[in-house]
């Protein structure tokens, strides 16, 4: 089991997966539909294999593959996981099919082709997982940027209003923090000296880098993740993104593919720039801070629904941001988690908002108002999600957030005070969207709407079943997700070389300088 | 008094530019002896017979490292290796260049003397078949790009120069459409590039007066004495490269790109955006890397701000077009600034990954080209940004395929584009010239917008009335088109053959 080669055969399977799809003719959109469903739900089960077999408390990196690719520049197909790239591995498979399947009716076949739309769907699959299971740093640039075409014509394609302009804005963003961290990886391949691009070989050579050096290196890579994650001030194209791009590949988007950057900040900034990263540390918390409130009090004043998801996430990356840049275990357990946890809950969210905007064929909170009186069930379960982004006790953000704040507040304690600002206003911008699009007196325009009256379907049940419980289940009980992250952690911030503080020191005696 | 002594001539390491000069000659008698009408598929076969018969040649002798006629030719490494870049390539042009199926008459004028506008002007717009001289003429232009990067001294690349830029300064004014604006950008080349060409003959006087020698070899051993004069070497020096960075399209030498661009014969301006750029900058790398390599410190940061220049120029102007062809011309002077990038690294890494830099380019530009010359409407090419709109609609192949040849130029992952830059970029850091390469990621940036544009207008803008259908390639098009296409993507996959290739011939003789 250990030897099977789970990560190429993960990577590969929705690209396969895609040139079916995209060859299927464009009047056969249901069966397009059908075998991208059908396509996704095998990765799914094939990563649930992997999770089983991956094995918690073993070694760092499990599934290690590695083929011959660019000799010349030592370049190579290398793919190996640690449990956080493995939580995300799963996140992404898992939410795949529930965007399929929430999709199902979003594309309209007389202006688009309904295949293409699954087949980028799948494409952009298979770039999250190539960029989450590599253990290469060239070959982690390359998917880096890949994964961008797909979503961009997912997004210029198949999107609402001002679809052109947000898909542009997206792509140049993204490219520009790219060509960044371009820069820093021919800088770190030149200063690795092996020339190779092994992640393991260079964290070993990466206690000689001279200290600016490193510095700059890790700023090229860290402005690429802050454009992807996005953190303050790098954020201005998510919100524009996620009110053009359809509202499950929106929850892709905000789900996963931005995960790209704090995943990033954890594998490549930290390990390979220990020095550069507790150099920048305070700088990043001020940035994390001011994200969580600064994008929470935007999000209290938005009146389309996309556009308030969005802004939320964004206030939820500055949590992420800051318990990474804590350095403390529990801090960086609760950073991790929190990004499972929000690619759960801003994934339900996102994807009840579609079902509302489908509906009502608009975003703006405004048009909507009491619309709990015709639609109960799905208005209860956009309160649900709305609950769970605000880190409700018993679901599972709360959690991560919790984590997250302890563990700040163990080594920063300002920034976790000020921080805790976030989950007021964070309760603030859910209530007041809940109650202005639900409660209340029913709006009369909604009547008038035929669509309004058909409350959650059977598909949309089965979208959104699955999110849900994991919610609750993460939220009772998240031990068998923290046991597989937990090491990976832990090896994180020792080699960052930081130890944590005062009681938990104690069981995490390691000292890593 | 001695005897006059004839020197050693290695015939079969010349034979590729032997066998090119001897079809062109070839295809000079076939214009005068065959009847018209059965000229062009006889010349056209000739030319291919003939750069496929050199690349034989080339491919036999790849291993032949010898310097040959009295020293005036260096055959080495580098030089096979853009002898076989530059043969291929102008396979691939030749291609262009034969289509017939796109126009009555193809994509040449049959009779360039004739007044334009003039009735006869107009009748043999109509469908006259056009001029079969075209093929002769691209056989000397590729066999004096031959001879040009393998020149081993600065004479012998004075002539080659010469032999390769009048026929392209004439294939330029042999447009079918537009027959105005051709001739102004042939008269425009033919006008600056004899300045070029004077200023790089100043040049080579001024480096005799201080080396008493035009060899590669002899300036090389004067550079290192430091009694001779300064002025004459850095004069020298300057003004060879001003003739240099001119072929090469590089700032502030570069005015005459887009005009030129614009007013060529579609196929002729992929000719000359591919062959003359690997012959450009290979007679580039030999002159410095061969002759003045002693003297790096003195001009690496001079040529580096005039790669700065190039890139930015290249990138910010390329913003700003609204013709595709211009667009295409003001992203190759960007490239030109890249290549530069590249060339000033001036270790073995630079030299190979130019070489790799310049064989990416040429196939991505000759289908980025193919392509234009695809898009027409009943008054010849489309080639304003505004026509494109809607294309993906109309023709989803064709725009799918020109999308990947700019997000190739725009350098994304998984295209040759990407590995070139890469190689280049790293050669440069490698080459301690982190602030050309930060200088290339920023303009890399700016210039992925009017690609990005591009792409928008094609697949996410609506078709207006006037978006022209593209035109179904006919089989020579067709195949020039999948050579480049597949070769863009092949390089970009699995560019690990090619580099070991690069790296393997970056060895100059001296």
């Amino acid at each position: 089991m250990k030897d099977f080669p789970f990560l190429s055969i993960l990577t590969l399977l929705p690209l396969v997966g895609a040139a079916v799809v995209a060859f299927i003719p464009r009047a056969r959109g249901n069966l397009a539909k059908t075998i991208a469903l059908a396509w996704s739900l095998v990765v799914l089960a094939l990563s649930v294999v992997m999770w089983i077999a991956f094995q918690a408390g073993g070694e760092r990196f499990q599934f290690r593959e590695s083929y011959q690719w660019i000799p010349t520049w030592g370049a190579r197909f290398t793919f190996a996981t640690d449990g956080i790239a493995l939580v995300m591995l799963v996140l992404i498979a898992l939410l795949v099919p529930l965007v399929i399947l929430a999709s199902w009716n979003d594309v309209d076949e007389t202006q688009r082709s309904v295949p293409t739309y699954f087949a980028l769907l799948l494409t952009l699959e298979c770039t999250m997982i190539g960029v989450f299971a590599a253990a290469d740093v060239f070959l982690f640039y390359v998917l880096f940027e890949v994964m961008l075409v797909p979503m961009y014509f997912i997004i210029g394609s198949y999107g609402g209003q001002r679809r052109q302009y947000a898909a542009v804005k997206f792509f140049l963003y993204s490219l520009v923090g790219g060509l960044f961290m371009l820069a820093a990886v021919i800088g770190l391949w030149v200063v690795g000296g092996h020339h190779t691009f092994d992640w393991e070989t260079l964290k070993g050579a990466s206690a000689a880098f001279d200290t600016n050096t490193a510095r700059w290196l890790f700023l090229g890579f860290f402005i690429a993740f802050a454009v992807k994650a996005p953190f303050f001030p790098f954020h201005t194209w998510l919100p524009d993104a996620g009110v053009a791009a359809p509202a499950p590949a929106a929850a892709l988007l905000v789900g996963v593919l931005d995960k790209v950057g704090t995943f990033g900040i954890l594998r490549y900034c930290l390990p390979l720039f220990p020095e550069a990263s507790r150099w920048f540390a305070p700088a990043a918390l001020v940035l994390g801070v001011i994200g969580i409130l600064y994008a929470a009090l935007l999000a209290v004043g938005q009146n389309d629904l996309k556009r308030l998801v969005s802004y939320t996430s964004i206030a939820h990356f500055g949590f992420i941001g800051i318990g990474i840049f804590a350095f403390t275990t529990q801090a960086g357990t609760g950073s991790v988690l929190y990004m499972v946890n929000h690619g759960l809950a801003t994934g339900l969210l996102f994807l009840v908002v579609g079902m509302f905007v489908s509906r009502r064929g608009s975003s703006l909170v405004s048009d909507f108002g009491g619309a709990g009186k015709l639609i109960p069930v799905l208005a209860g379960v956009l309160f649900f999600a709305g609950l769970a982004s605000l880190a409700l006790p018993g679901t599972a953000p709360f959690i991560s957030e919790f984590l997250v704040l302890i563990g700040t507040f163990t080594t920063h304690k300002v920034y976790a005070v000020i921080a805790t600002f976030g989950i007021i206003l964070a309760a603030a911008y859910v209530l007041w969207m809940v109650q202005r699009t639900t409660q209340g007196t029913l709006n009369p325009v909604l009547t008038e709407v035929p669509a309004m009256r058909k409350d959650i379907t059977l598909r949309e049940k089965i979208v959104v079943a699955p999110l849900v419980l994991l919610l609750l289940l993460l939220g009772f009980y998240p031990k068998p997700v923290t046991d597989v992250i937990n090491p990976a952690v832990e090896q994180t911030m020792q080699d960052v070389g930081t130890t944590d503080p005062g009681p938990t020191a104690v069981a995490n005696g390691r000292v890593a300088r | 008094m001695d005897d006059l002594k004839l020197p050693d001539i290695d015939y079969g390491a010349l034979a590729p530019m032997l066998i090119l000069f001897g079809a062109a000659c070839i295809g000079v008698l076939f214009e005068a002896l065959l009847p018209r009408n059965r000229r062009h598929g006889i010349q056209l076969g000739l030319g291919l017979l003939a750069l496929v018969a050199a690349l034989v040649t080339v491919i036999v002798e790849r291993n032949t490292r010898v310097v040959t006629i009295g020293g005036a030719v260096a055959v080495d490494g580098p030089a096979v290796f853009l002898w076989g870049s530059i043969l291929l390539l102008g396979v691939v042009s030749l291609l262009l260049i034969g289509e017939r199926t796109l126009e009555p008459g193809g994509a040449f004028v049959s009779q360039a003397a004739i007044t334009v506008g003039s009735q006869k002007d107009i009748k043999q717009a109509g469908g006259q078949p056009g001029a079969t001289e075209v093929y002769p003429l691209t056989l000397f232009a590729l066999g004096g790009m031959l001879l040009f990067v393998a020149a081993n001294d600065l004479l012998t690349m004075f002539v080659a120069l010469e032999v390769f830029s009048l026929p392209l300064y004439l294939l330029c004014a042999l447009a079918r459409r537009r027959r105005l604006l051709s001739q102004e950008a042939a008269m425009k080349y033919f006008l600056l590039g004899s300045y070029a060409s004077a200023f790089f003959l100043f040049g080579v006087a001024l480096i005799y007066g201080f080396s008493g020698a035009v060899d590669f070899a002899s300036i090389h051993a004067a550079v290192a004495d430091p009694a001779r004069s300064e002025v004459l070497l850095f004069g020298g020096l300057a003004l060879v490269s001003i003739g240099l960075l001119f072929k090469s399209a590089a700032v502030p030498f570069h005015v005459w790109t887009p005009d030129v661009y614009q007013g060529a014969p579609t196929p002729i301006t992929a000719l000359m955006a591919a062959c003359t750029k690997v012959a450009a900058f290979g007679g580039l790398l030999r002159v410095l890397y061969v002759a003045f390599d002693g003297v790096q410190w003195d001009f690496q940061p001079v040529l580096g701000v005039i790669a700065v220049l190039t890139m930015l120029t290249g990138a910010v102007l390329a913003v700003t077009q609204t013709d595709m062809k211009r667009l295409l011309a003001y992203s190759s002077i960007a490239n030109a600034g890249y290549l530069l990038v590249g060339v000033l690294a001036l270790n073995k890494s630079g030299l190979s990954s130019t070489m790799f830099y310049l064989v990416a380019y040429g196939f991505s530009v000759l289908a980025a080209f193919g392509i234009v010359s695809l898009v027409r409407d009943a008054d010849g090419e489309a080639t304003h940004l505004s026509r494109w709109a809607g294309l993906g609609r109309k023709s989803p192949v064709f725009a799918a395929v020109f999308s990947f040849i700019l997000l190739a130029f725009a350098g994304i992952p998984l295209t040759s584009g990407f590995t070139s830059k890469f190689a280049v970029f790293g050669a440069a850091v490698e080459g301690g010239q982190t602030w050309l390469v930060i200088f290339g990621v920023i303009t890399s940036m700016l210039l992925a917008f009017p690609y990005l544009r591009v792409v928008v207008l094609m697949w996410l803008s609506e078709p207006s009335e006037t978006t022209p259908a593209v035109s179904i390639p006919g089989f020579l098009t067709a195949a020039a088109l999948a050579i480049g296409v597949i070769a863009t993507f092949a390089l970009g996959v699995v560019p690990a053959p090619l580099l070991d290739l690069t790296n393997d011939a970056a060895q100059f003789v001296r």
